[in-house]
This record gives structure tokens, C-alpha cells and sequence, in this order.
């Protein structure tokens, strides 16, 4: 994985070509609609399923790289597998299985809504390159200062990871052996080392930016671009069709 | 070091709670901003992006704890002890934002419950522990050593408070009684606690030996044992 460049895809397909600060609305607005939805509309989440797989095919994102993305969320999964034992109430029989109604529920809604708000993540990082996110939340009004930062770490994040791998494979070099709790003083030691390296990159950056005549604003040549009200109607589509579908679900028949 | 209740995803918080504690998150981190930069000013952009890099890169580091698990650092005692809480949590809440935007982990909606939890209440409660500590003990390479330890272990647990805090005010309750739930949250979290603060105790202590003047905790203030050497070298 190269750090610089997030989970970012190139490509040059319509959700590519869109504004990034209308598919950082478009997410917010997608992620509140699932979240919104309840859980017993279990049709809501397989046309959000559908949407989002609908736009990964035309921005070609390939399934199994989606599907192996996903697996951040691992940890939340096995929680949401737990639930149905760990939940009292009515017991419903599967199998040889009996587990509880509720927790089947609160498992399913957690799965479902975990995994669809990991998809719509994912869409915006494969489509979107690091300084178009940046630019995007810059265009949103975002403060300056924290873009700023954001892109230091980002550009030099690589760097760091980079000296902690190497110290690593240096250590094992030399006949490290790193199990269990013994690693953890030469870890907590090259983490040390990295970071009064770090920080003396960090000065250094400074001086060179300072002999530069840096004086506490990045002189940005090119604003971000403003996005056309088709650009924002394309982007907010889908997310309103699932708001949409999430307050016909929310309303008691 | 595992961070399973922390990176919140989609609708395990209900939508009011989860806006008000972004509101909270977008008051802090504003106030962070104005204290780095007080302490900064115009070097703030790049020792507060390295910092965080380097925070980035202390979460990256996986390590096998046992059979099929791994664990990371959270990073807010570390960041906290060494940077001090200002530029500490603003640096914590950067990683949580990269990570939800560019890597997708932890959902959008829950980035102020994340960053709440992870940046402000962990980086805050390490510094205050730390501070106190370190007026007890004494300032060598143990008291520093024992005073980081405790001050990441209560960081954690304080983090993981956090979103027991969040689950009474906006979670679902699933079956079983708050308060079993609170206390095994809170019963895991003081096991990740320790193995989060054995490794931070080791890096800020060898951070303190080699350039005290970096860990902020410290006050630029060598510690005793360097500072005898010093003197009976220099003698």
C-alpha cells in the first residue's frame, strides 16, 4: 500500500471525473441515509448494496478489491456474529442453533450497516486522489491549517513507516527474535528513535521553508475548482434516492 | 493496541449523539488549533504534520501479541507525553480524519465520537496524569518510565469510558445489562491499557535520555540521572 496516495485508483470514469467536494457531501449524506434506515427493512440495505455496486462497476473498481478493503471492519463483523448468542429474548431455532430473535437483529443491522458504510468509504478513496480530498474539504470550508497539516503527514507519512520497516528488518537481521511481550522494549525504542527523527526532519522542513520565505501561509497558486450544479445534482443522485428510500422505510405504515 | 470498540463504524450511536459529540470535537480541535500555535506559530504546519506522521506510522507498526492477533498503538498517551495534549490531540484527530477519508476505517458519521474518544479525552487525561505524576515521583528514567505507564493505561480506559459514555447516550442496548456491557468494555481496555502503556513507557523514556528537550512533559528539564552524569563529566 503507498501511503501518499491513500487507496486511491486512477482512472478517468464519471464518478472519477466528479468534484471531490460533491463526493464528500454525497458520502455524508449516503452514510446518514443507511444509518437512518431500520434494520427490519431488509430491502433498503440491498438496494444500497445494488447503488453502490452499480457505481464501483462504472468507476471500475473491481469486487475483490472492495471485498478485501472491507475487511476492516473484520473485528465489527465478529461482534455482529456474536450477537445473536449473547442476547436474551425470544429464541428462534436455525439448524441445530437456537438463538435469540433480537440479537439476530442488532447483529444484521450491524453487519449491514457497517459493510454499506464501508463501501460508500471506499467509493470516495478509489476515486478520489489525496489532494482532491484535500482540495474538496478546502472547498468546503475547511480550515486551512488543518489541510495543511494533513498534507505534511500525509507526504511524509511514507517516511516514517518506511524507517519503523526498516528498523524492524534491521533488528531481525541480527537475530531479533520478536514474540509475544519481549519485543515490546526494542519496539518502544525504535519508535523513540523515529520519532526525535521525525521531529528533527520536521525542523529541518521548517528552516528550508523559512530560507524560502515561508511565513506561515502556503502561497497556493490554483484554488480549488468550484463544482456546476449538474456536477453537484450527479454526485447528490444517489444519496438521495437512498434518503429517499430511508424515510419511506423510517415511516410507520 | 487492538482497537476493536474504538473505530466506531455506521449507526452503533444514534445521529443526536453523534452530532453533539462532533460539535464537542469541532470546539476542541478549534481550541487546539489557537494553543499549538501559540506555541508554534509559523512552524506549527510542519512539526505538527511530522508529528503526525510519526504518529501514523507508531499505529501502522502491527505486532503479534498471540496466535492470530495483532495488536496496535492507539497513540494519544505517546503523543500526548511527547508533544503535549494541544498538538498531541490535534495530531491524533488528523490520523482518525486520514483514516476515515482516505483508508475508510471508521465510519464518516462517527468521526466526532472517534475523535472525541481517541484524540481529546485519551490525549487530555494522559497529560493530566502524567503532570500530576511527575510531581510525586521522582524525574529520572523510572519515575518518567512509571508515570508515562500509568498515563497510558488511564488513557485507554478513559478513551474506552468514552464510548461507554456515547452507548448510554445513544446506543442500542443488546440484551445484556449496561452495566456488564460497561464493565467488559472497560475490563478489556484496562489488558490493552497495559500493553499500550508498557510500549509508550519505553519509547518516552528513550526519547527523555537521548533529547529531554523534545518531551514536552518534561519542561525542557533534563532528567536527574543525565543531568548528574553531565555535571560529574563536565567536573
Amino acid at each position: 500500500m503507498n501511503l501518499a496516495d491513500g487507496l486511491h485508483r486512477p482512472g478517468d470514469s464519471p464518478v472519477h471525473r466528479l468534484r471531490p467536494q460533491a463526493k464528500i457531501v454525497a458520502l455524508f449524506a449516503f452514510t446518514c441515509a443507511i444509518a437512518a434506515t431500520p434494520r427490519e427493512a431488509v430491502w433498503a440495505f440491498g438496494v444500497y448494496a445494488l447503488i453502490l455496486a452499480g457505481l464501483f462497476a462504472l468507476a471500475r473498481v473491481p469486487a475483490t478489491w472492495v471485498l478485501s478493503r472491507s475487511l476492516v471492519e473484520s473485528p465489527f463483523l465478529l461482534l455482529a456474529l456474536a450477537f445473536p448468542f449473547m442476547v436474551d429474548g425470544p429464541a428462534v431455532r436455525i439448524g441445530i442453533l437456537q438463538v435469540s430473535e433480537p440479537g439476530l437483529w442488532a447483529g444484521w443491522n450491524l453487519f449491514a450497516k457497517a459493510t454499506l458504510g464501508v463501501w460508500a468509504a471506499l467509493l470516495l478513496s478509489a476515486t478520489t486522489p489525496v489532494a482532491g480530498v484535500l482540495a474538496g474539504l478546502s472547498r468546503l470550508r475547511c480550515p486551512e491549517i488543518l489541510l495543511q497539516i494533513t498534507a505534511f503527514a500525509i507526504r511524509y507519512a511514507h517516511l516514517t513507516v518506511a524507517e519503523v520497516t526498516q528498523m524492524r528488518l534491521a533488528r531481525l537481521a541480527r537475530c531479533d527474535d520478536p514474540r509475544f511481550l519481549w519485543q515490546a522494549g526494542a519496539l518502544a525504542r525504535s519508535l523513540g528513535v523515529v520519532f526525535i527523527r521525525s521531529f528533527e526532519r520536521g525542523e529541518r522542513v521548517w528552516q528550508a521553508m523559512a530560507a524560502r520565505g515561508y511565513t506561515g501561509r502556503l502561497p497556493l497558486e490554483v484554488g480549488p475548482a468550484p463544482a456546476s450544479p449538474l456536477q453537484w445534482s450527479a454526485a447528490l443522485a444517489a444519496p438521495a434516492l437512498a434518503a429517499g428510500i430511508a424515510a419511506w422505510t423510517a415511516v410507520p405504515a | 493496541m487492538s482497537d476493536l470498540a474504538l473505530h466506531i463504524p455506521t449507526d452503533v450511536i444514534d445521529g443526536p449523539t453523534s452530532l453533539a459529540f462532533a460539535a464537542i470535537a469541532v470546539l476542541a480541535v478549534g481550541a487546539c488549533v489557537v494553543m499549538a500555535r501559540r506555541n508554534l506559530d509559523e512552524r506549527l504546519v510542519p512539526l505538527a504534520g511530522l508529528a503526525t506522521a510519526f504518529v501514523f506510522a507508531a499505529q501502522m507498526l502491527n505486532f503479534p501479541v498471540a496466535a492470530g492477533v495483532s495488536g496496535h498503538l492507539l497513540g494519544g498517551a505517546l503523543a500526548a507525553a511527547l508533544l503535549g495534549p494541544w498538538l498531541g490531540a490535534l495530531c491524533v484527530t488528523v490520523v482518525i480524519v486520514i483514516q476515515a477519508l482516505l483508508f475508510a476505517d471508521g465510519a464518516v458519521t462517527a468521526l466526532g465520537l472517534n475523535v472525541a474518544n481517541m484524540a481529546i479525552i485519551a490525549a487530555f487525561t494522559a497529560y493530566g496524569v502524567l503532570a500530576l505524576a511527575l510531581k510525586v515521583l521522582p524525574r529520572t528514567r523510572w519515575g518518567l518510565g512509571v508515570a508515562v505507564f500509568a498515563a497510558a493505561i488511564v488513557s485507554v480506559v478513559a478513551a474506552s469510558a468514552g464510548f461507554v459514555l456515547q452507548f448510554w447516550l445513544g446506543g442500542e442496548a443488546v440484551g445484556q445489562s449496561f452495566g456488564a456491557m460497561a464493565a467488559a468494555i472497560l475490563g478489556t481496555h484496562v489488558l490493552i491499557g497495559i500493553g499500550e502503556a508498557a510500549i509508550t513507557a519505553g519509547a518516552v523514556t528513550a526519547v527523555a535520555v537521548a533529547r529531554p528537550d523534545l518531551v514536552h512533559a518534561l519542561r525542557g528539564a533534563p532528567l536527574a540521572q543525565a543531568r548528574a552524569r553531565v555535571l560529574k563529566e563536565t567536573a
